[in-house]
Protein backbone atom coordinates (compact mmCIF):
# COMPACT_ATOMS: atom_id res chain seq x y z
CA UNK A 1 0.00 0.00 0.00
CA UNK A 2 1.37 3.46 -0.82
CA UNK A 3 2.17 6.08 1.78
CA UNK A 4 -0.74 8.48 1.09
CA UNK A 5 -3.22 5.61 1.43
CA UNK A 6 -1.61 4.54 4.70
CA UNK A 7 -1.73 8.10 5.96
CA UNK A 8 -5.43 8.26 5.19
CA UNK A 9 -6.01 5.13 7.20
CA UNK A 10 -4.01 6.58 10.10
CA UNK A 11 -6.27 9.65 10.06
CA UNK A 12 -9.38 7.49 9.98
CA UNK A 13 -8.12 5.39 12.90
CA UNK A 14 -7.46 8.61 14.85
CA UNK A 15 -11.09 9.61 14.22
CA UNK A 16 -12.15 6.17 15.42
CA UNK A 17 -10.12 6.57 18.62
CA UNK A 18 -11.65 9.98 19.35
CA UNK A 19 -15.15 8.74 18.66
CA UNK A 20 -14.78 5.53 20.62
CA UNK A 21 -13.40 7.21 23.73
CA UNK A 22 -15.83 10.13 23.50
CA UNK A 23 -18.82 7.79 23.10
CA UNK A 24 -17.69 5.62 25.99
CA UNK A 25 -16.83 8.61 28.15
CA UNK A 26 -13.68 6.73 29.16
CA UNK A 27 -10.64 5.01 27.70
CA UNK A 28 -7.06 5.90 26.83
CA UNK A 29 -6.76 8.26 23.86
CA UNK A 30 -3.18 9.50 24.47
CA UNK A 31 -1.35 6.17 24.18
CA UNK A 32 -3.73 5.01 21.46
CA UNK A 33 -2.91 7.99 19.26
CA UNK A 34 0.85 7.51 19.66
CA UNK A 35 0.64 3.88 18.47
CA UNK A 36 -1.48 4.45 15.34
CA UNK A 37 1.33 4.35 12.78
CA UNK A 38 2.75 1.10 14.16
CA UNK A 39 -0.61 -0.64 14.04
CA UNK A 40 -1.60 0.69 10.62
CA UNK A 41 1.79 -0.24 9.16
CA UNK A 42 1.53 -3.75 10.57
CA UNK A 43 -2.05 -4.53 9.55
CA UNK A 44 -2.18 -2.71 6.23
CA UNK A 45 1.29 -3.24 4.81
CA UNK A 46 3.42 -5.70 6.75
CA UNK A 47 1.60 -8.55 8.43
CA UNK A 48 0.32 -11.60 6.61
CA UNK A 49 -3.27 -11.55 7.85
CA UNK A 50 -6.72 -12.13 6.42
CA UNK A 51 -9.61 -10.52 8.29
CA UNK A 52 -11.98 -13.06 6.75
CA UNK A 53 -9.95 -15.89 8.24
CA UNK A 54 -8.78 -14.56 11.62
CA UNK A 55 -7.88 -18.04 12.90
CA UNK A 56 -5.65 -19.01 9.96
CA UNK A 57 -2.78 -20.93 11.63
CA UNK A 58 -0.24 -19.39 9.24
CA UNK A 59 -1.21 -15.79 10.05
CA UNK A 60 1.24 -13.38 11.57
CA UNK A 61 0.41 -12.52 15.20
CA UNK A 62 0.22 -9.24 17.01
CA UNK A 63 0.02 -8.86 20.77
CA UNK A 64 -0.87 -5.39 21.99
CA UNK A 65 1.09 -5.60 25.22
CA UNK A 66 0.04 -2.04 26.11
CA UNK A 67 -3.56 -3.23 26.17
CA UNK A 68 -4.94 0.14 27.21
CA UNK A 69 -4.30 1.30 23.62
CA UNK A 70 -7.25 -0.92 22.67
CA UNK A 71 -9.05 1.88 20.78
CA UNK A 72 -6.14 2.05 18.31
CA UNK A 73 -6.18 -1.72 17.83
CA UNK A 74 -9.97 -1.79 17.44
CA UNK A 75 -9.82 1.09 14.98
CA UNK A 76 -7.31 -0.80 12.85
CA UNK A 77 -9.12 -4.15 13.10
CA UNK A 78 -12.44 -2.51 12.24
CA UNK A 79 -11.04 -0.57 9.29
CA UNK A 80 -9.30 -3.75 8.10
CA UNK A 81 -12.62 -5.62 8.18
CA UNK A 82 -12.32 -8.00 11.14
CA UNK A 83 -15.70 -6.72 12.30
CA UNK A 84 -18.12 -3.99 11.34
CA UNK A 85 -17.07 -0.45 12.16
CA UNK A 86 -20.59 -0.20 13.63
CA UNK A 87 -19.11 -2.04 16.62
CA UNK A 88 -17.06 1.04 17.53
CA UNK A 89 -20.06 2.62 19.25
CA UNK A 90 -20.18 -0.37 21.63
CA UNK A 91 -16.65 0.16 22.91
CA UNK A 92 -16.63 -0.37 26.70
CA UNK A 93 -20.36 -1.17 26.73
CA UNK A 94 -21.98 -4.22 28.31
CA UNK A 95 -21.74 -7.40 26.16
CA UNK A 96 -19.47 -5.69 23.62
CA UNK A 97 -16.73 -7.53 21.74
CA UNK A 98 -14.76 -4.31 22.27
CA UNK A 99 -13.92 -4.58 25.96
CA UNK A 100 -11.99 -1.84 27.76
CA UNK A 101 -8.86 -3.91 27.18
CA UNK A 102 -8.45 -6.48 24.35
CA UNK A 103 -10.22 -9.77 25.03
CA UNK A 104 -9.10 -12.71 22.89
CA UNK A 105 -12.26 -14.63 23.79
CA UNK A 106 -14.58 -11.94 22.51
CA UNK A 107 -12.91 -9.99 19.71
CA UNK A 108 -11.97 -11.48 16.32
CA UNK A 109 -8.35 -10.80 15.41
CA UNK A 110 -7.20 -10.41 19.01
CA UNK A 111 -4.66 -13.13 19.82
CA UNK A 112 -4.07 -12.49 23.51
CA UNK A 113 -5.97 -10.81 26.32
CA UNK A 114 -3.84 -7.95 27.53
CA UNK A 115 -4.07 -5.00 29.86
CA UNK A 116 -2.00 -6.31 32.74
CA UNK A 117 1.24 -4.68 31.63
CA UNK A 118 4.31 -6.76 30.90
CA UNK A 119 2.35 -9.86 30.03
CA UNK A 120 1.84 -9.28 26.32
CA UNK A 121 5.50 -9.38 25.39
CA UNK A 122 5.91 -12.58 27.39
CA UNK A 123 2.94 -14.17 25.61
CA UNK A 124 4.41 -13.02 22.27
CA UNK A 125 7.72 -14.67 23.15
CA UNK A 126 5.76 -17.87 23.83
CA UNK A 127 4.01 -17.55 20.46
CA UNK A 128 7.32 -17.08 18.65
CA UNK A 129 8.81 -20.02 20.54
CA UNK A 130 5.72 -22.09 19.75
CA UNK A 131 5.96 -21.08 16.09
CA UNK A 132 9.53 -22.36 15.98
CA UNK A 133 8.56 -25.56 17.77
CA UNK A 134 5.75 -26.24 15.30
CA UNK A 135 7.74 -25.05 12.28
CA UNK A 136 5.15 -22.36 11.62
CA UNK A 137 6.80 -19.68 9.45
CA UNK A 138 4.67 -16.84 10.87
CA UNK A 139 6.13 -13.71 12.46
CA UNK A 140 5.05 -12.45 15.87
CA UNK A 141 4.82 -8.76 16.80
CA UNK A 142 4.32 -7.15 20.20
CA UNK A 143 3.75 -3.49 21.00
CA UNK A 144 4.90 -2.35 24.43
CA UNK A 145 4.46 0.98 26.11
CA UNK A 146 7.45 2.78 27.56
CA UNK A 147 6.01 2.93 31.06
CA UNK A 148 5.33 -0.77 30.68
CA UNK A 149 9.07 -1.38 30.50
CA UNK A 150 9.14 -0.78 34.25
CA UNK A 151 7.55 -4.23 34.65
CA UNK A 152 10.20 -6.85 35.42
CA UNK A 153 8.39 -9.38 33.24
CA UNK A 154 9.40 -7.40 30.13
CA UNK A 155 13.02 -8.18 30.90
CA UNK A 156 12.37 -11.80 31.79
CA UNK A 157 10.66 -12.17 28.43
CA UNK A 158 13.46 -10.32 26.64
CA UNK A 159 16.06 -12.62 28.14
CA UNK A 160 14.09 -15.60 26.86
CA UNK A 161 13.63 -14.04 23.40
CA UNK A 162 17.39 -13.75 23.01
CA UNK A 163 18.14 -17.10 24.65
CA UNK A 164 15.87 -18.91 22.22
CA UNK A 165 17.12 -16.88 19.25
CA UNK A 166 13.65 -15.70 18.29
CA UNK A 167 14.30 -13.97 14.98
CA UNK A 168 10.59 -14.45 14.27
CA UNK A 169 9.75 -11.87 16.95
CA UNK A 170 9.63 -8.10 16.62
CA UNK A 171 8.91 -5.96 19.67
CA UNK A 172 7.84 -2.39 19.06
CA UNK A 173 8.25 0.13 21.86
CA UNK A 174 5.89 3.10 21.80
CA UNK A 175 8.24 5.53 23.50
CA UNK A 176 5.99 8.53 24.00
CA UNK A 177 7.75 9.49 27.23
CA UNK A 178 4.67 9.79 29.40
CA UNK A 179 2.79 7.55 31.80
CA UNK A 180 -0.14 8.03 34.19
CA UNK A 181 1.67 9.79 37.03
CA UNK A 182 3.92 11.98 34.87
CA UNK A 183 6.90 11.62 32.55
CA UNK A 184 8.85 8.36 32.61
CA UNK A 185 11.77 10.24 34.07
CA UNK A 186 9.69 11.64 36.90
CA UNK A 187 8.10 8.31 37.74
CA UNK A 188 10.86 5.75 37.10
CA UNK A 189 13.65 6.55 34.68
CA UNK A 190 14.07 4.08 31.85
CA UNK A 191 17.64 5.11 31.07
CA UNK A 192 19.29 4.28 27.77
CA UNK A 193 16.73 1.97 26.22
CA UNK A 194 18.74 1.33 23.08
CA UNK A 195 21.71 0.20 25.15
CA UNK A 196 19.53 -1.86 27.49
CA UNK A 197 17.71 -3.73 24.73
CA UNK A 198 20.94 -4.20 22.79
CA UNK A 199 22.55 -5.65 25.90
CA UNK A 200 19.58 -7.99 26.29
CA UNK A 201 20.33 -9.40 22.83
CA UNK A 202 17.95 -7.63 20.48
CA UNK A 203 18.81 -6.20 17.10
CA UNK A 204 17.65 -2.68 17.96
CA UNK A 205 16.35 -0.31 15.30
CA UNK A 206 15.75 3.17 16.64
CA UNK A 207 13.20 5.38 14.91
CA UNK A 208 13.48 9.06 15.63
CA UNK A 209 9.91 9.55 14.53
CA UNK A 210 7.71 6.57 15.28
CA UNK A 211 4.72 8.53 13.98
CA UNK A 212 6.24 8.67 10.48
CA UNK A 213 4.39 5.88 8.71
CA UNK A 214 6.93 5.57 5.92
CA UNK A 215 9.78 5.14 8.38
CA UNK A 216 7.80 2.63 10.46
CA UNK A 217 6.97 0.54 7.39
CA UNK A 218 10.58 0.62 6.19
CA UNK A 219 11.86 -0.45 9.62
CA UNK A 220 9.30 -3.25 9.88
CA UNK A 221 10.30 -4.50 6.43
CA UNK A 222 13.98 -4.69 7.35
CA UNK A 223 14.85 -8.39 7.29
CA UNK A 224 15.49 -9.77 10.78
CA UNK A 225 19.01 -10.57 11.88
CA UNK A 226 19.40 -14.34 12.00
CA UNK A 227 19.09 -15.72 15.52
CA UNK A 228 18.16 -12.39 17.09
CA UNK A 229 14.83 -10.84 18.05
CA UNK A 230 14.22 -7.38 16.64
CA UNK A 231 13.29 -4.35 18.70
CA UNK A 232 11.92 -1.20 17.12
CA UNK A 233 12.44 1.67 19.50
CA UNK A 234 9.88 4.15 18.22
CA UNK A 235 10.01 7.67 19.61
CA UNK A 236 6.46 8.91 19.43
CA UNK A 237 4.18 11.60 20.76
CA UNK A 238 1.40 10.83 23.17
CA UNK A 239 -1.87 12.20 21.79
CA UNK A 240 -0.29 12.50 18.32
CA UNK A 241 -2.45 14.27 15.76
CA UNK A 242 -4.69 16.21 18.14
CA UNK A 243 -2.92 19.44 19.04
CA UNK A 244 -4.40 19.86 22.50
CA UNK A 245 -3.63 16.24 23.44
CA UNK A 246 -0.06 16.06 22.12
CA UNK A 247 2.57 15.39 24.79
CA UNK A 248 0.02 16.05 27.52
CA UNK A 249 0.18 13.57 30.40
CA UNK A 250 -3.43 14.36 31.33
CA UNK A 251 -4.72 12.63 28.19
CA UNK A 252 -3.48 9.19 29.22
CA UNK A 253 -6.79 7.95 30.50
CA UNK A 254 -9.29 10.72 29.94
CA UNK A 255 -11.98 10.79 27.26
CA UNK A 256 -12.74 13.93 25.24
CA UNK A 257 -16.04 15.65 25.99
CA UNK A 258 -18.37 16.63 23.15
CA UNK A 259 -16.70 19.98 22.58
CA UNK A 260 -13.26 18.39 22.55
CA UNK A 261 -14.47 15.64 20.25
CA UNK A 262 -15.71 18.20 17.73
CA UNK A 263 -12.46 20.13 17.94
CA UNK A 264 -10.38 16.98 17.51
CA UNK A 265 -12.41 15.75 14.54
CA UNK A 266 -12.12 19.15 12.94
CA UNK A 267 -8.34 19.00 13.24
CA UNK A 268 -8.39 15.56 11.62
CA UNK A 269 -10.24 16.94 8.60
CA UNK A 270 -6.89 18.55 7.83
CA UNK B 1 0.53 -51.42 48.28
CA UNK B 2 4.11 -51.88 49.35
CA UNK B 3 5.47 -49.52 46.69
CA UNK B 4 5.78 -45.84 47.47
CA UNK B 5 6.26 -43.03 44.99
CA UNK B 6 5.88 -39.26 45.07
CA UNK B 7 3.19 -37.81 42.84
CA UNK B 8 5.83 -35.47 41.38
CA UNK B 9 7.78 -38.54 40.22
CA UNK B 10 4.62 -39.97 38.70
CA UNK B 11 4.09 -36.64 36.93
CA UNK B 12 7.50 -36.89 35.29
CA UNK B 13 6.84 -40.48 34.22
CA UNK B 14 3.39 -39.59 32.90
CA UNK B 15 4.80 -36.79 30.76
CA UNK B 16 7.50 -39.01 29.31
CA UNK B 17 4.90 -41.62 28.40
CA UNK B 18 2.24 -39.23 27.10
CA UNK B 19 4.89 -37.35 25.14
CA UNK B 20 5.08 -40.33 22.79
CA UNK B 21 1.31 -40.42 22.29
CA UNK B 22 0.73 -36.71 21.79
CA UNK B 23 3.32 -34.58 20.01
CA UNK B 24 1.50 -31.38 21.01
CA UNK B 25 2.58 -31.78 24.63
CA UNK B 26 5.44 -29.47 25.57
CA UNK B 27 6.91 -28.93 29.02
CA UNK B 28 8.19 -25.75 30.60
CA UNK B 29 10.30 -25.47 33.71
CA UNK B 30 11.79 -22.69 35.77
CA UNK B 31 15.17 -24.19 36.66
CA UNK B 32 13.61 -26.94 38.75
CA UNK B 33 13.37 -29.83 36.30
CA UNK B 34 15.39 -32.04 38.67
CA UNK B 35 12.81 -31.47 41.38
CA UNK B 36 9.64 -31.41 39.30
CA UNK B 37 10.90 -34.65 37.69
CA UNK B 38 10.45 -33.49 34.11
CA UNK B 39 14.03 -34.48 33.26
CA UNK B 40 13.03 -37.73 31.58
CA UNK B 41 10.71 -35.84 29.25
CA UNK B 42 13.46 -33.29 28.59
CA UNK B 43 15.89 -36.06 27.64
CA UNK B 44 13.44 -37.88 25.39
CA UNK B 45 12.01 -34.76 23.78
CA UNK B 46 14.70 -32.07 23.94
CA UNK B 47 12.90 -29.99 21.31
CA UNK B 48 9.74 -29.96 23.39
CA UNK B 49 11.18 -29.00 26.75
CA UNK B 50 11.75 -25.31 27.49
CA UNK B 51 13.57 -23.94 30.47
CA UNK B 52 12.42 -20.43 31.34
CA UNK B 53 15.15 -19.98 33.89
CA UNK B 54 14.26 -18.66 37.31
CA UNK B 55 11.37 -16.62 35.94
CA UNK B 56 8.05 -18.25 36.80
CA UNK B 57 5.90 -15.38 35.55
CA UNK B 58 7.54 -15.51 32.15
CA UNK B 59 7.26 -19.30 32.05
CA UNK B 60 3.51 -19.09 32.53
CA UNK B 61 2.91 -16.37 29.93
CA UNK B 62 5.21 -18.08 27.43
CA UNK B 63 3.05 -21.16 27.93
CA UNK B 64 0.00 -19.01 27.20
CA UNK B 65 1.58 -17.95 23.91
CA UNK B 66 2.59 -21.51 23.05
CA UNK B 67 -0.95 -22.74 23.65
CA UNK B 68 -2.06 -20.25 20.99
CA UNK B 69 0.17 -22.04 18.50
CA UNK B 70 -1.75 -25.28 19.06
CA UNK B 71 0.57 -26.79 21.66
CA UNK B 72 -0.43 -28.23 25.04
CA UNK B 73 2.04 -26.72 27.52
CA UNK B 74 2.62 -28.17 30.98
CA UNK B 75 4.25 -25.60 33.29
CA UNK B 76 6.24 -27.11 36.11
CA UNK B 77 7.51 -25.40 39.23
CA UNK B 78 6.89 -25.42 42.97
CA UNK B 79 3.35 -24.80 44.19
CA UNK B 80 4.58 -21.94 46.37
CA UNK B 81 5.30 -20.02 43.15
CA UNK B 82 1.63 -20.14 42.18
CA UNK B 83 1.48 -16.81 43.95
CA UNK B 84 4.48 -15.48 42.09
CA UNK B 85 2.94 -16.25 38.70
CA UNK B 86 -0.63 -15.55 39.73
CA UNK B 87 -1.34 -12.49 37.59
CA UNK B 88 -0.06 -14.41 34.58
CA UNK B 89 -2.25 -17.42 35.41
CA UNK B 90 -5.23 -15.12 35.96
CA UNK B 91 -4.99 -12.67 33.09
CA UNK B 92 -2.71 -14.49 30.65
CA UNK B 93 -4.36 -17.92 30.84
CA UNK B 94 -7.68 -18.08 32.70
CA UNK B 95 -9.21 -14.83 31.45
CA UNK B 96 -8.95 -15.93 27.79
CA UNK B 97 -9.38 -19.60 28.87
CA UNK B 98 -6.20 -20.81 27.17
CA UNK B 99 -5.23 -24.47 27.12
CA UNK B 100 -2.35 -24.43 29.61
CA UNK B 101 -1.69 -26.91 32.42
CA UNK B 102 0.05 -25.86 35.62
CA UNK B 103 1.52 -28.94 37.31
CA UNK B 104 3.01 -27.51 40.46
CA UNK B 105 4.91 -29.82 42.77
CA UNK B 106 6.11 -29.57 46.37
CA UNK B 107 2.69 -28.52 47.64
CA UNK B 108 1.84 -28.52 51.32
CA UNK B 109 3.86 -28.80 54.49
CA UNK B 110 5.40 -32.18 53.61
CA UNK B 111 7.97 -30.25 51.59
CA UNK B 112 9.65 -30.53 54.97
CA UNK B 113 13.15 -29.21 55.51
CA UNK B 114 12.95 -26.22 53.14
CA UNK B 115 10.51 -24.63 55.57
CA UNK B 116 7.51 -22.36 55.49
CA UNK B 117 8.78 -20.13 52.68
CA UNK B 118 8.51 -23.14 50.37
CA UNK B 119 5.39 -24.86 51.71
CA UNK B 120 2.32 -23.80 49.73
CA UNK B 121 -0.74 -23.86 51.98
CA UNK B 122 -2.72 -21.39 49.86
CA UNK B 123 -2.48 -22.65 46.28
CA UNK B 124 -5.82 -24.48 46.14
CA UNK B 125 -7.54 -21.31 47.36
CA UNK B 126 -5.76 -19.19 44.77
CA UNK B 127 -6.59 -21.53 41.93
CA UNK B 128 -10.18 -22.49 42.68
CA UNK B 129 -11.31 -18.87 42.73
CA UNK B 130 -10.29 -18.41 39.08
CA UNK B 131 -13.21 -18.80 36.64
CA UNK B 132 -12.81 -21.78 34.32
CA UNK B 133 -9.89 -23.30 36.19
CA UNK B 134 -9.96 -27.04 36.91
CA UNK B 135 -8.17 -27.97 40.14
CA UNK B 136 -6.93 -31.52 40.72
CA UNK B 137 -4.91 -32.96 43.60
CA UNK B 138 -4.19 -36.64 42.92
CA UNK B 139 -3.70 -39.07 45.82
CA UNK B 140 -1.00 -41.34 44.42
CA UNK B 141 1.15 -42.23 41.42
CA UNK B 142 -1.60 -44.03 39.50
CA UNK B 143 -4.07 -41.21 39.95
CA UNK B 144 -1.40 -38.71 38.94
CA UNK B 145 -0.88 -40.50 35.64
CA UNK B 146 -4.62 -40.46 34.99
CA UNK B 147 -4.88 -36.83 36.00
CA UNK B 148 -2.04 -35.75 33.69
CA UNK B 149 -3.61 -37.70 30.83
CA UNK B 150 -7.07 -36.25 31.47
CA UNK B 151 -5.64 -32.73 31.77
CA UNK B 152 -3.89 -33.10 28.42
CA UNK B 153 -7.07 -34.37 26.82
CA UNK B 154 -9.36 -31.58 28.03
CA UNK B 155 -9.36 -28.05 26.65
CA UNK B 156 -8.76 -25.27 29.16
CA UNK B 157 -6.57 -24.39 32.13
CA UNK B 158 -5.84 -27.05 34.74
CA UNK B 159 -3.99 -26.81 38.04
CA UNK B 160 -2.42 -30.08 39.20
CA UNK B 161 -1.28 -30.06 42.82
CA UNK B 162 1.56 -32.50 43.36
CA UNK B 163 3.63 -33.60 46.33
CA UNK B 164 7.31 -34.07 47.07
CA UNK B 165 6.87 -36.86 49.63
CA UNK B 166 6.83 -40.49 48.51
CA UNK B 167 3.53 -42.08 49.55
CA UNK B 168 1.91 -45.48 48.95
CA UNK B 169 0.72 -46.43 45.50
CA UNK B 170 -2.82 -47.80 45.68
CA UNK B 171 -4.52 -50.20 43.33
CA UNK B 172 -5.73 -48.24 40.29
CA UNK B 173 -9.08 -46.53 40.77
CA UNK B 174 -11.42 -45.10 38.18
CA UNK B 175 -10.64 -41.48 37.33
CA UNK B 176 -12.90 -38.91 35.77
CA UNK B 177 -12.34 -35.21 36.29
CA UNK B 178 -15.07 -33.94 38.61
CA UNK B 179 -16.05 -37.41 39.92
CA UNK B 180 -14.94 -38.34 43.42
CA UNK B 181 -14.14 -41.88 44.53
CA UNK B 182 -15.50 -43.62 47.60
CA UNK B 183 -12.36 -45.36 48.81
CA UNK B 184 -13.82 -46.80 51.97
CA UNK B 185 -17.54 -47.00 52.52
CA UNK B 186 -18.94 -46.22 55.94
CA UNK B 187 -21.97 -45.07 57.85
CA UNK B 188 -21.30 -42.85 60.86
CA UNK B 189 -18.74 -40.30 59.62
CA UNK B 190 -17.30 -39.24 56.27
CA UNK B 191 -13.82 -37.90 55.55
CA UNK B 192 -13.64 -35.88 52.35
CA UNK B 193 -10.01 -35.61 51.39
CA UNK B 194 -7.53 -35.37 48.52
CA UNK B 195 -3.86 -35.77 47.67
CA UNK B 196 -1.48 -37.45 50.03
CA UNK B 197 -3.96 -36.99 52.88
CA UNK B 198 -5.92 -39.92 51.46
CA UNK B 199 -3.20 -42.15 52.90
CA UNK B 200 -3.40 -40.48 56.32
CA UNK B 201 -7.18 -40.81 56.26
CA UNK B 202 -6.85 -44.54 55.59
CA UNK B 203 -4.68 -44.82 58.71
CA UNK B 204 -7.18 -42.75 60.67
CA UNK B 205 -10.09 -44.89 59.51
CA UNK B 206 -8.33 -48.05 60.64
CA UNK B 207 -7.85 -46.59 64.13
CA UNK B 208 -11.44 -45.37 64.22
CA UNK B 209 -12.74 -48.82 63.28
CA UNK B 210 -10.81 -50.24 66.22
CA UNK B 211 -12.84 -47.89 68.35
CA UNK B 212 -16.07 -49.16 66.87
CA UNK B 213 -16.68 -46.42 64.35
CA UNK B 214 -17.42 -47.00 60.67
CA UNK B 215 -16.08 -43.98 58.78
CA UNK B 216 -16.26 -43.49 55.00
CA UNK B 217 -13.39 -41.99 53.03
CA UNK B 218 -14.18 -40.06 49.87
CA UNK B 219 -11.31 -39.03 47.61
CA UNK B 220 -12.21 -35.70 46.02
CA UNK B 221 -9.24 -35.58 43.66
CA UNK B 222 -10.99 -32.85 41.71
CA UNK B 223 -11.53 -29.86 43.95
CA UNK B 224 -13.01 -27.85 41.10
CA UNK B 225 -15.46 -28.70 39.69
CA UNK B 226 -16.32 -30.51 42.90
CA UNK B 227 -18.48 -33.63 42.90
CA UNK B 228 -21.39 -31.95 44.65
CA UNK B 229 -23.71 -34.92 44.23
CA UNK B 230 -21.31 -37.30 45.96
CA UNK B 231 -20.59 -34.77 48.72
CA UNK B 232 -24.30 -34.31 49.44
CA UNK B 233 -25.02 -38.03 49.31
CA UNK B 234 -22.27 -38.99 51.76
CA UNK B 235 -22.94 -36.08 54.10
CA UNK B 236 -26.62 -37.06 54.22
CA UNK B 237 -25.73 -40.70 54.75
CA UNK B 238 -23.02 -40.29 57.41
CA UNK B 239 -24.20 -37.08 59.15
CA UNK B 240 -20.74 -36.28 60.56
CA UNK B 241 -18.58 -34.56 57.95
CA UNK B 242 -14.83 -33.98 58.13
CA UNK B 243 -12.64 -32.47 55.47
CA UNK B 244 -8.95 -33.33 55.58
CA UNK B 245 -6.38 -31.45 53.51
CA UNK B 246 -2.70 -30.52 53.53
CA UNK B 247 -3.65 -26.90 52.92
CA UNK B 248 -5.03 -23.98 54.86
CA UNK B 249 -8.53 -24.53 56.19
CA UNK B 250 -9.30 -21.22 54.49
CA UNK B 251 -10.26 -21.45 50.84
CA UNK B 252 -9.32 -25.04 50.15
CA UNK B 253 -11.11 -28.38 49.89
CA UNK B 254 -12.89 -27.78 53.19
CA UNK B 255 -14.48 -24.57 51.99
CA UNK B 256 -15.39 -26.17 48.68
CA UNK B 257 -17.23 -28.95 50.55
CA UNK B 258 -18.81 -26.43 52.94
CA UNK B 259 -20.18 -24.48 49.99
CA UNK B 260 -21.88 -27.59 48.67
CA UNK B 261 -23.32 -28.55 52.04
CA UNK B 262 -24.63 -25.11 52.96
CA UNK B 263 -26.21 -24.43 49.62
CA UNK B 264 -27.52 -28.02 49.46
CA UNK B 265 -29.23 -27.75 52.85
CA UNK B 266 -27.72 -31.00 54.13
CA UNK B 267 -28.15 -31.47 57.87
CA UNK B 268 -24.82 -32.63 59.27
CA UNK B 269 -22.01 -31.71 61.61
CA UNK B 270 -18.92 -30.28 59.91
CA UNK B 271 -15.28 -29.85 60.79
CA UNK B 272 -12.30 -28.81 58.67
CA UNK B 273 -9.00 -30.54 59.42
CA UNK B 274 -6.06 -28.78 57.79
CA UNK B 275 -3.45 -26.11 58.39
CA UNK B 276 -5.10 -23.71 60.83
CA UNK B 277 -4.37 -20.33 59.25
CA UNK B 278 -0.61 -20.39 59.81
CA UNK B 279 2.56 -20.93 57.80
CA UNK B 280 4.61 -24.10 57.95
CA UNK B 281 8.20 -24.62 59.14
CA UNK B 282 11.28 -26.76 58.66
CA UNK B 283 11.46 -30.35 59.82
CA UNK B 284 11.22 -33.86 58.46
CA UNK B 285 8.08 -34.23 56.34
CA UNK B 286 6.19 -36.44 58.77
CA UNK B 287 7.31 -34.38 61.76
CA UNK B 288 5.97 -31.24 60.12
CA UNK B 289 2.73 -33.00 59.21
CA UNK B 290 2.37 -34.00 62.86
CA UNK B 291 3.10 -30.45 64.00
CA UNK B 292 -0.07 -29.35 62.21
CA UNK B 293 -2.19 -32.28 63.42
CA UNK B 294 -2.44 -34.00 60.08
CA UNK B 295 -1.15 -37.53 60.69
CA UNK B 296 -3.54 -40.47 60.61
CA UNK B 297 -3.41 -40.91 64.38
CA UNK B 298 -4.09 -37.23 65.00
CA UNK B 299 -6.95 -37.19 62.52
CA UNK B 300 -8.47 -40.20 64.30
CA UNK B 301 -8.08 -38.43 67.62
CA UNK B 302 -9.76 -35.28 66.33
CA UNK B 303 -12.66 -37.33 65.06
CA UNK B 304 -13.03 -39.70 68.04
CA UNK B 305 -12.81 -36.70 70.37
Amino acid sequence: MDTPALKNICTQVRRDIINMTANAGSGHPGGSLSAVEMLVALYFDVMNVDPKNPSDPARDRLVLSKGHAAPALYGVLGEKGYFSTEEFKNFRQLHSILQGHPDAKKCPGVDASTGSLGQGISIAVGMALGAKATKNPCHVYAICGDGELQEGLVWEASMAAAHYGLDNLTVLVDNNGLQIDGSNDEVMSLGDLNAKFTAFGYNVIELEDGNDIEAVVAALKTPPMKGKPTLLLCHTHKGKGISFMEDQVGWHGKAPNEEQRAEALKELEG
Amino acid sequence: MSETKATRAAYGEALAKLGHENDKIVVLDADLSHATMTLTFAKEFPDRHFNAGIAEANMVDMAAGMSRMGLIPFCSTFAVFAGRSYDQIRNGICYPHFNVKMAFTHAGVTVGEDGGSHQAIEDIALMRVLPGMTVICPCDANETYQAVKAAAEMDGPVYLRLARLATPVFDPMPFTIGKGNVIVDGSDAVLFTCGIMVNECLKAAELLRQKGMNPAIVNLHTIKPIDAELVRAYAAKCKRVYTVEEHSVIGGLGDAVADVLLSGGVACSFKKIGVQDCFGQSGKAMEVLAEYGLTGAQIAQTIAG
